[in-house]
């Protein structure tokens, strides 16, 4: 039967009518008419699909809505604020970090968690913070770059790799 | 440029190409696709520097079968190809224009000058502009070849690193991707797909889904089944049901995968020739002889999303939605595998996720087409499982290369011997006369795959893609051994054969090096008669501090080099990798000549991530499966490099301004599979000749 559950959405209390184990990125990608989020796999192995949940990064394809319930979501199309992009959306287009960019949306999500709470990562965190993220077109060191860089209070270059 | 551009000559019209709106705006449609390799910004840079507009007034327009036939966007060809005629488009657009403004103005054509789309008298205070002039200028004519394009010097735009077009929609996450696709009155479709290569539909339960809740049509035609719902969960839903009641009679018709060199040798095989050079009986005093033998299994595409289609039926015509790099070829099969006019089927592009060959974006096109059918007015979208990607998408061909050198009493190659077993290469959609779609091969009256088989030698070969070395060896000889009949499906996957013949070149040129006390850089320069060639290597030694490198310890360092296509970019790499249990490329240096650079960070983008895709092949990559079904179907049975896994990559550009641009998104591959091998053999002492390059390969060779 379908149910109403209630969350915080990108910052709006929102409601969904749905199945309880109807996956959150079916009703974000329909219900919500939020397609940032990436179906990649269905089973939470490559990151395409991550969104904030109470600001930890998890896979949206294998999580049931009643499971956040209540809780705060956070989706790529609510990482900018009012003063535009996130940081670290501005420092992957100023790093060029993308080719295909089908994975960049899971990507950013994760280096979001990070950044909120180690706001001046070093480069061995960022990798270890984006290890649950799969590129196929090898732009890996650029995004670990971008992530380094939106860190950086001056929003310069980091330097090094590329 | 007197000579046409080869795409205008088949599509001369100017208007095919290109409209200019009382906006300003123009807007060009070419035949080549976005793949995530930045080809539209590249583009975009060439149309402005001809036009002398800025770059945000030029607008690409989505590829479509109304516009240009380029043919696939494949092979590194887009640059050289569209961009040439987009010049050649371009260049004639602005001298029109100029003539329309020399009327309107009433000042001599020569006296005007055309900036940010302006144009105005030089000197003189009155100006019109393209905008002002759209109405005025007819581009439905033929395409002037004799216009001159610019010259180096004149270029504004051209050898910026122009930002990418399309990310910022992509990075703020908007909709942009064929999957995103939203029309009105739209299904979704799900195709249950067999559970092997081989297997029959004996039995499906149609009735008890069509009754499920969204279900709008069960589709069955043969071994094709396949499910329309009003929800994209419903049609998940109703697939599995489907799938829980299918029965399937399945045949263990696949190979030992662990022995495909015997497979590919089975035949039946067609052997050509592709270089034969001198007397091998009669070859030059040779003191010493080398032989080896390389192989690389199935690779799977992998792209990051499962690939997507969408068509609508109306009249008896369909509209087709779809990622792939070749639509005209889409159109032609699947006018073929329906018995319709080619009129009746129109293709448009739209983007999907990053593709590095003929991946299964026709397949599920044409899925779409067949579960459309019995929705008429309705457009169907399909998105296929990661599954079925994995498992069903073409695979990119295994090879078996034996090599033997000569060399002779001066230490320097004297024969080159290269017998290259592989299936063909590609199997393109429309390509042989056949279909070529997943889809067709399994209705009742089916269209049964055509064998793969190779481009020609004009075209860049595909087996034998770089078998023949780029070193200096009067006596050579090449042979391509071709499978006929083969037990999995294989097309174009990046590079095609090249990846494996620079590999396996490489590997023995650094085993000959050694052979002879040299050291394998100055043996490669000692071998090697093009600058541009020496060039590369040295930059890339010169970055990489090939010279001061350590020998020993669990770090290594290893080089390789080649020319893609012996026309194309040159490139050379060198790999530091560390090998211990096992092997890890800490980082890559890369020297690349593309001719002259277009967009210089472009060009840095397709190195580095051509050179990280090729370290993923190269470490990890393996279709696995039993004699029946292909058992690597996910991201842990078919594992790709992770970020804790990617190497730094640093890569020097060596412009040349002058010299015709070639395209980059197929250089690194070869080359870096090569460093990474010798790299390995240089910390080990063994040679791995067998990829991937394991854990359990290693062990295996230093056991041996």
């Amino acid at each position: 039967m379908p149910q109403t559950y209630q969350l915080t959405l990108n910052g709006s209390v929102t409601e969904v009518h749905s199945e309880p184990d109807t996956p959150l990125l079916h009703v974000l990608r329909h219900q919500l008419g939020l397609k940032g989020t990436r179906f990649g796999c269905g089973t939470g192995l490559c990151g395409a699909c991550f969104v904030l949940v109470d600001g930890a990064a998890v896979s949206s394809c294998d999580t049931p809505v009643w499971s956040v319930e209540g809780r705060t979501v956070v989706t790529v199309e609510g990482l900018a604020g009012e003063t535009g992009l996130h940081p670290v959306q501005r420092a992957f287009l100023d790093e060029q970090a993308a080719q295909c960019a089908f994975c960049v949306s899971g990507a950013l999500v994760s280096a979001a968690a990070l950044l909120a709470r180690d706001p001046h990562p070093g480069e061995a965190a960022v990798i270890e913070a984006l290890d649950r993220n799969l590129c196929r077109c090898g732009v890996q060191r650029r995004m670990v770059a971008a992530v380094v860089r939106a860190g950086r209070s001056d929003g310069e270059p980091s330097g090094g790799s590329s | 440029m007197t000579d046409a551009p080869k795409h205008l000559a088949a599509n001369p019209r100017l208007s095919t190409w290109v409209e200019v709106g009382a906006d300003g705006v123009v807007r060009l449609r070419v035949g080549k696709v976005e793949l995530g390799q930045g080809i539209l910004t590249a583009l975009t840079q060439l149309a402005a520097d001809e036009l002398d507009v800025d770059p945000g007034q030029v607008r690409m327009l989505a590829a479509s079968t109304a516009g240009p036939d380029e043919g696939p966007t494949a092979g590194s060809m887009s640059v050289a190809d569209s961009g040439a005629a987009v010049r050649q488009v371009c260049a004639h657009v602005r001298a029109l224009f100029v003539a329309a403004a020399a009327t309107r103005l009433d000042v001599p054509a020569e006296t005007l000058l055309v900036r940010d789309g302006v144009i105005r008298q030089r000197g003189g205070a009155r100006s019109t502009s393209y905008a002002e002039l759209a109405g005025d200028v007819d581009l439905d004519r033929d395409v002037d070849a004799t216009v001159p394009t610019k010259a180096a010097d004149e270029l504004s735009f051209t050898g910026d690193s122009l930002p990418r077009v399309d990310l910022p929609d992509k990075v703020a996450g908007l909709p942009r991707f064929i999957q995103d696709l939203a029309l009105p009155g739209q299904l979704w479709g799900r195709v249950v797909r067999p559970p092997s290569p081989a297997a029959v539909l004996t039995d499906a339960d149609e009735e008890a889904v069509r009754q499920a809740p969204g279900v709008v049509a069960v589709v069955r035609d043969g071994s094709f089944l396949g499910v329309v719902a009003d929800d994209e969960l419903a049609a998940d839903r109703a697939a599995e049901s489907l799938r829980a009641a299918a029965r399937w009679h399945e045949s263990a018709t696949l190979p030992d995968e662990d022995d495909l060199s015997s497979y590919l040798r089975d035949g039946p095989v067609t052997t050509f020739s592709v270089d034969e050079c001198g007397d091998l009986e009669a070859a030059p005093p040779v003191v010493r002889r080398l032989a080896a033998t390389y192989s690389r299994p199935f690779l799977a595409h992998a792209s990051m999303s499962p690939s997507c289609g969408m068509a609508r039926w109306d009249d008896g015509s369909v509209h087709v939605w779809s990622h792939s790099q070749g639509i005209f070829g889409l159109r032609r099969a699947t006018a073929q595998a329906l018995g319709l006019d080619e009129a009746r089927v129109s293709v448009e592009h739209v983007e999907g996720a990053g593709a590095y060959g003929h991946n299964a974006a026709d397949d599920a096109a044409f899925d779409a087409v067949l579960l459309a059918r019995a929705v008429p007015g309705r457009p169907v979208h399909v998105r296929w499982s990661r599954q079925d990607e994995l498992t069903w998408s073409p695979f990119g061909s295994p090879m078996s290369i034996e090599l033997r050198a000569g060399i002779d009493a001066r230490g320097r190659l004297a024969s080159w011997q290269a017998d290259v077993w592989s299936q063909g290469h590609t199997s393109r959609p429309g390509y042989a006369g056949t279909p070529g779609l997943l889809a067709a091969t399994h209705l009742e009256h089916p269209h049964p795959f055509p064998a793969p088989v190779d481009p020609p030698p004009e075209r860049g070969s595909g087996s034998t893609r770089n078998a023949v070395p780029g070193y200096r060896v009067p006596v050579r000889r090449v042979r391509g051994h071709r499978r006929q009949e083969v037990a999995l499906r294989s097309s174009s996957l990046r590079t095609l054969g090249a990846y494996m013949n620079v590999f396996a070149i490489e590997s023995l040129v650094d085993e000959v090096a050694h052979a002879v006390g040299q050291d394998p850089l100055e043996f490669r320069l000692t071998h090697l008669d093009d600058a541009r060639a020496r060039a590369v290597l040295q930059a890339a030694a010169d970055r990489a501090g090939w010279v001061d490198r350590p020998r020993d310890g669990d770090t290594g360092l290893g080089i390789g080099y080649a020319r893609y296509k012996a026309r194309g970019a040159y490139c050379a790499v060198v790999a530091e990798v560390e090998a211990v249990s096992d092997v890890r490329v800490r980082r890559l240096t890369l020297a690349v000549d593309v001719g002259r650079i277009v967009n210089p960070d472009g060009v840095r983008n397709q190195i580095e991530g051509g050179a990280v895709q090729s370290t993923s092949w190269t470490l990890k990559e393996r279709v696995r499966f039993d004699r029946t079904r292909i058992t690597s179907l996910d991201w842990e049975t078919y594992p790709i490099l992770r970020f804790s896994e990617t190497p730094e990559v640093d890569v020097v550009l060596l412009d040349r301004p002058d010299l015709p641009s070639v395209g980059s998104g197929e250089a690194a591959q070869g080359p870096t599979a090569a460093a990474i091998g010798n790299a390995v053999a240089a910390v080990l002492g063994v040679r791995v000749r067998d990829l991937p390059i394991t854990a359990d390969r290693v062990i295996e060779a230093l056991g041996a």
